[in-house]
């Protein structure tokens, strides 16, 4: 469905995305996830024609994006990283002028819209800016889809939305996804990695990999530990320092750390224990923030 | 069509629920009316006037008469010497001194009657326009009091046409409607496309199949029709309230005002589509544009007695040339046969800045 092909793009002199390669195909739920800076909102600008690659082709239904760029702006849902509909109008009032910039009418495409707009409708008369963050992106999704697009672009939709709303939105993701949308999504999020069917790390405007969540993890080589217990973060530079120890990362109130393998565990307890650390080193399943820093510094290094 | 529409209802929504573009609309087009109409104008009223009498008699208590009956002058001072009306000037109590010498009678049945006037000259201006509201006064009654002109004496009649009473809210009347829409409406429209690109809307809005015209006209036209309609405020507060002469063509004043409003547009969206912020936006419409309108464009400085270059330089300000079509109509009531050259670069205005417009409107993000 769409196709970046060896893409670069910079500002200013300044790279943001680097060549990148990446395909995503008819139905899928797929996540460009990585920080802020990392060249996601790039990526899904040159996607929906508003900005032109340097380098490389992208490819929309088979269609390229930059000498087609009518076919796309008619056939793509675009929700930007900031809500940019209309605060003054009301919940109504935005989705109807979207709906008729894009020829079609509410009543027309209500049922591509119907299960989230249903939890709008009680504020309907309400003005957009008068909502709350989850109220805001659930709008700002409607208005994405009243067209009946082939494909969904959502910049960061969850930023800034409270862990409720968040879990509800990719809920709703989930059955767009089950009437067979495909979806593009950017997030800064690592949890939500795992909800999508494919993923796409990306960091300093270079993909790390692309993979199915399950596959990112069963690659993370490594055997990974948690020290925890309270200020355990002080260890932190002592961790850093011993030649057996892989990585070190804070994660919440923990440790993550990464031994070059599993018999040099001992050692490093010992010199904890030096240290003043009472408790062991359990052994953790990876998650993706893992893979991502441990990628990270791999390609850093 | 439907999308056009869309977007002109959205356009009057967020100008109606927004407090401030409305007070920008409506109030400050009328508070400027009156303040220009009212207290920016060079008409005499009320000068100070010092009498300092030496003659005492009835021709002289006449003259002194006549001068403080008409509504141009008021009695502030009756020094007795000349150290008397320096210091009085000094003092800022009057603005002319008149000296009337002894013997002012019988030197006027002789024919050879003289009067002093001394002004203070720190407002040249008004010194000026004083001493020809005086030298008319007198002259006037001169002619009164001998009951012919005196020979041997070259009298130049003036008559002050299409403004025989000199008003300044003439002036100022059309150069007002001139300014504030020059102001407003570009002010407004300059900002109503970069407002979309700030918050972001634009993104949406360009990845639409919208087309970059409908996107234009659909935001010119709210601002076209209320700007329309201010002017309509501005000409029945001119009419009502100032007694505006209208000689010409109402229907071809309408017609003038619609180009003018649509040359004015077409700057601000050209502004709009160059710029990326609304502050930058206003600040270019107000100082790029307001500062040679209002200096240039004849509405307050005559064009014919600036230095070449500027001359030549407000040939490229649009209000200049609407100042002289409105003045035409209203106060001369000449048509289009005279007024076709100032209309057709008004013309000549909208279509530049148009098709500029549609040239820099981008359909990506820069």
């Amino acid at each position: 469905m769409i196709e970046f092909r060896h893409i670069s793009k910079s500002f200013a002199g300044t790279a943001a995305v680097q060549d990148i390669n990446l395909s995503v195909g008819e139905g899928e739920l797929f996540g460009l996830i990585g920080p802020d800076g990392a060249g996601k909102s790039t990526l899904f600008r040159m996607l929906v024609t508003l900005l032109l690659p340097d380098e490389g082709e992208i490819a929309f239904n088979g269609r390229n994006v930059v000498d087609d760029y009518t076919y796309v702006r008619s056939h793509v849902g675009y929700m930007p990283g900031t809500f940019a509909l209309y605060q003054d109008l009301s919940v109504e009032e935005n989705l109807h002028f979207f709906a008729t910039l894009f020829g079609t009418s509410i009543q027309d495409n209500y049922h591509l819209i119907e299960g989230i707009y249903k939890q709008l409708e009680p504020f309907k008369k309400r003005r957009a800016g008068a909502l709350s963050g989850g109220m805001k992106q659930k709008l700002a999704l409607s208005c994405a889809l009243i067209h009946k697009p082939l494909v969904l672009v959502l910049d960061e939709p969850t930023t800034g939305v409270d862990a409720v709303s968040r879990k509800e939105f990719w809920e709703m993701l989930q059955k767009l996804r089950e009437d067979g949308l495909t979806i593009l999504v950017s997030t800064a999020y690592m949890d939500e990695a795992t909800l999508c069917d494919r993923v796409a790390l990306i960091q300093k405007g270079r993909i790390l990999r692309v993979d199915t969540p399950q596959g990112i993890v069963a690659r993370f080589g490594k055997p990974l530990y948690r020290l925890s217990g309270a200020g355990v973060q002080r260890f932190l530079p002592l961790l850093r320092a011993l030649p057996q120890v892989h990585s070190a990362q804070p994660f919440g109130d923990s440790v993550h750390i990464t031994l070059g393998d599993e018999e040099q565990m001992d050692e490093v307890v010992q010199q904890l224990r030096k240290a003043g650390y009472k408790d062991g080193l359990q052994p953790v399943t990876p998650g993706i923030e893992d893979c991502f820093i441990d990628l990270m510094l791999e390609a850093n290094a | 069509m439907q999308e056009l529409w869309v977007i002109i209802t959205k356009e009057f929504k967020h100008i109606f629920r927004d407090v401030r573009t409305l007070l920008i609309l409506f109030g400050l087009p009328t508070v400027q009316v009156f303040l220009f109409g009212y207290a920016l104008t060079n008409e005499v009223r009320d000068a100070t006037i010092a009498v300092w009498d030496q003659s005492h008699d009835v021709t002289s208590a006449k003259l002194v008469n006549k001068l403080l009956a008409s509504d141009y002058f008021k009695l502030a001072g009756l020094p007795q010497n000349y150290d008397e009306i320096k210091d009085g000037f000094r003092n800022g109590d009057y603005m002319l001194a008149l000296v009337i010498p002894a013997n002012f009678a019988e030197d006027f049945n002789k024919g050879q009657a003289k009067v002093q006037l001394l002004l203070d000259a720190s407002d040249p201006n008004m010194a000026n326009i004083l001493a020809s509201y005086t030298g008319g006064i007198v002259n006037n009654f001169v002619v009164q009091e001998l009951g012919y002109r005196p020979p041997y004496q070259i009298v130049s009649e003036l008559r002050m046409t299409y403004n025989p009473e000199l008003k300044g809210v003439f002036l100022f009347v059309p150069g007002v409607i001139t300014v504030i829409l020059m102001i407003i409406s570009t002010l407004l429209t300059s900002i109503a496309l970069t407002r979309e690109k700030e918050l972001g809307s634009m993104e949406i809005l360009l990845v639409s199949p919208l087309k970059p015209a409908i996107i234009i006209i659909g935001k010119v036209i709210p601002y076209m029709l209320l700007s329309f309609m201010n002017a309509l405020l501005i000409l029945t507060l001119g009419l009502l309230v100032f007694k505006m002469p209208m000689l010409g063509s109402f229907l071809l004043l309408l017609g003038e005002l619609l180009l003018f409003i649509l040359a004015v547009l077409s700057i601000g969206i050209f502004i709009s589509t160059r710029t990326s912020s609304q502050q930058v936006a206003m600040m270019v419409s107000l100082f790029a544009l307001m500062m040679p309108t209002i200096l240039l464009s004849g509405f307050i400085f005559p064009i014919d007695s600036m230095p070449l270059p500027l001359q030549i330089i407000s040939n490229i300000i649009p209000a200049k040339f609407f100042i002289i079509i409105i003045k035409g109509i209203m106060l001369q009531g000449v048509g289009l046969e005279a007024l076709w050259q100032p209309t057709l670069v008004i013309v000549g205005f909208i279509v530049v800045f148009t098709l500029a417009s549609v040239r820099s409107f981008k359909i990506r993000l820069s």
